[in-house]
């Protein structure tokens, strides 16, 4: 109850910047549970891309404007289209309950519990940088800045994800190339 | 913010929004009117003078028509689809320079909505977000040719997004920079246009806006021929409305891009020399603002020259087939816009050189020329003689 009481006096010292974090915190959360909880495939990816719309929000609270908009672009504008694609095709209305077992339902509960307790002790151990509000630069995310950081102190690993995406690439042009006997269509 | 900033801000914004759907209202006239002059016909001209009321007629029509929601499609998401393709259109004009700035006082006010300093990915996310309208439209309405004209936009759209997106990079390259106004900027000076710096980046640029905007040749999702409407066989009304009129806001945004990014945008030749006249004969902030308003006209001579050529493309050549469509896009476009981002670094390395991609466009019509010069003649047809 005491932790209660200083959560809600807290919450009347909030900045707007405050305000809108758990505002927008509670939309993604619901957004995020109706991804899992939705019955039909092409709610829960409508839902799913609602919450990508919420991390980039939280991104823009952090300063992050482009990672706020790659996120768009990438997760919302690339990836989902993809994940509709296929649902659609796929053509999945009603659920499926067969491929639902007891164990399934049970392992998936197991490993989820577990992630949940992993993530939790990592979040309350891992060190959380602070700031200076008086020595802050208010160009920090900004995308010169993370461009010159990306191309100097990060240039190995970047060169390698980008080696990686081309291997993965390559990989699936040729997975996917048409063979002598296959039929044309 | 202070308040007259705020006010004058929000002018500006409410100003695009409107010049947006007024712009887009009278593209269909125009459309109409111009297919009209291609064919040799009149075209509307019974509502109003010169038939200037036809699309408040139309609207109307639309308003009326009988909203009719298919038995099995899906209430909700039948609803959403156009929502979201005609939200999606609007968002994009929001970060396209329209104009120097306006002074009031001591106030300097952006014609502008927001200068983000990521505005050409605003646009591209906005850009990449259209094609949900359309996906979600096709699939709610639980009709197979309305979900094969779906998925036929979607890949379309995902697939020429790659090659819009590779043909920006090289003016990032030159610019330095993720700002429109900062793009607009740097292309002071008739020949510092980016249209002659990257004269092959611009065509790309230009197949890709009219394959984003589903506009003839590449109009495949809604080839009656092939699939009775596409992806609105279902709808009617108004909704129909919404997804016909986002089609025209998206010419329109494109076309504004185009001329953002390629032509200067607000920017004329003398310019400056303009700018500084008026100013001097007129005073810095009466001279400033007529300046700046004889920029936004120019702007908008440039959109206006692209909405027409968007229709006169649209009634000269014949649709593209889908393979050939997608043929072009991943097998042409995409590697040529590698190539030309290759050759721009290049001659940035080399002396920042700006000129460079001229090589490809030279190699190229030598390439066409020789073509030409070798391929075997057609015989004249000889008449048998009887």
């Amino acid at each position: 109850m005491n932790q209660f009481n200083t959560f809600l006096a807290s919450f009347k010292n909030l900045t707007t910047a405050g305000y809108l974090f758990y505002g927008l915190g509670l939309i993604t959360l619901i957004s995020a549970i109706s991804v899992v909880t939705a019955k039909n495939p092409i709610h829960s990816v409508l839902a799913l891309i609602f919450t990508f719309f919420c991390l980039t929000g939280h991104y823009m609270l952090l300063n992050a404007q482009f990672l706020a908009i790659v996120n768009i672009i990438v997760y919302a504008g690339a990836i989902m289209v993809l994940f509709l694609f296929a649902i659609m095709f796929l053509n999945l209305k009603e659920e499926d309950e067969e491929a639902k077992t007891n164990v399934t339902k049970m392992a998936a509960v197991i490993v989820g519990g577990v992630l949940m307790v992993l993530l939790l002790s990592i979040f309350n151990y891992a060190p959380v940088g602070t700031y200076n509000p008086a020595s802050f630069d208010a160009k920090t995310g900004l995308v010169e800045r993370l461009g010159i950081v990306l191309y100097s102190d990060y240039i190995l690993p970047f060169e390698l994800a980008s080696i990686l995406f081309l291997v993965a690439m390559v990989g699936a042009v040729m997975l996917g190339k048409r063979e002598a006997g296959d039929p044309h269509f | 913010m202070e308040l007259t900033v705020l006010v004058i801000k929000s002018l500006v914004i409410l100003a695009v929004f409107g010049i947006t759907l007024l712009i887009a209202t009278y593209s269909t006239y125009a459309e109409r009117k111009v297919a009209a002059f291609l064919q040799d016909r009149i075209g509307p001209n019974r509502a109003g003078p010169f038939g200037l009321l036809q699309p408040i007629a139309d609207a109307g029509k639309m308003f009326f028509k009988e909203d009719f929601i298919p038995a099995q499609a899906n209430k909700w998401l039948f609803i959403l689809g156009p929502c979201l393709a005609m939200l999606t259109a609007l968002m994009s004009s929001a970060v396209i320079p329209f104009g120097d700035s306006i002074r009031y006082g001591s106030f300097e006010v952006p014609v502008q909505g927001i200068d983000v300093n990521v505005g050409v990915l605003y646009v591209f996310g906005v850009v990449s977000l259209g094609v949900y309208g359309v996906m979600i439209g096709g699939w709610a309405s639980n009709n197979k040719f309305s979900l094969l004209g779906a998925i036929r936009a979607a890949s379309q759209n995902i697939s020429y997004e790659v090659a819009l997106g590779l043909s920006i990079i090289a003016i990032l390259m030159m610019t330095g920079s993720l700002s429109l106004r900062h793009i607009v900027n740097e292309q002071n000076g008739f020949f510092q246009w980016n249209v002659f710096t990257q004269p092959l980046g611009f065509v790309i640029f230009l197949t890709c806006a009219f394959a984003e905007c589903n506009r003839t040749p590449f109009d495949l999702p809604e080839c009656e021929t092939e699939l009775v409407g596409g992806y609105h066989t279902e709808y009617s009304s108004m909704k129909l409305g919404f997804y016909l009129f986002a089609e025209y806001i998206n010419m329109f945004t494109s076309s504004a891009i185009i001329s953002t990014l390629y032509f200067g945008g607000f920017q004329y030749p003398f310019m400056h020399q303009v700018h500084d006249a008026l100013v001097d004969s007129l005073g810095s902030t009466v001279g400033h603002n007529i300046a700046t308003g004889i920029g936004t006209a120019v702007l908008f001579g440039k959109i206006f020259f692209f909405i027409f050529f968007f229709m006169w493309v649209r009634w000269t050549i014949p649709r593209f087939r889908f393979d050939q469509l997608m043929n072009l896009g991943w097998k042409t476009l995409i590697p040529l816009s590698i190539l030309n981002v290759v050759l721009t670094g290049a001659g940035l390395l080399f002396d920042k050189f700006k000129y460079a991609t001229w090589l490809i466009v030279i190699v190229m019509i030598i390439m066409a020329a020789t073509n030409a010069i070798k391929a075997p003649r057609r015989k004249p047809v000889t008449v048998p003689q009887l």
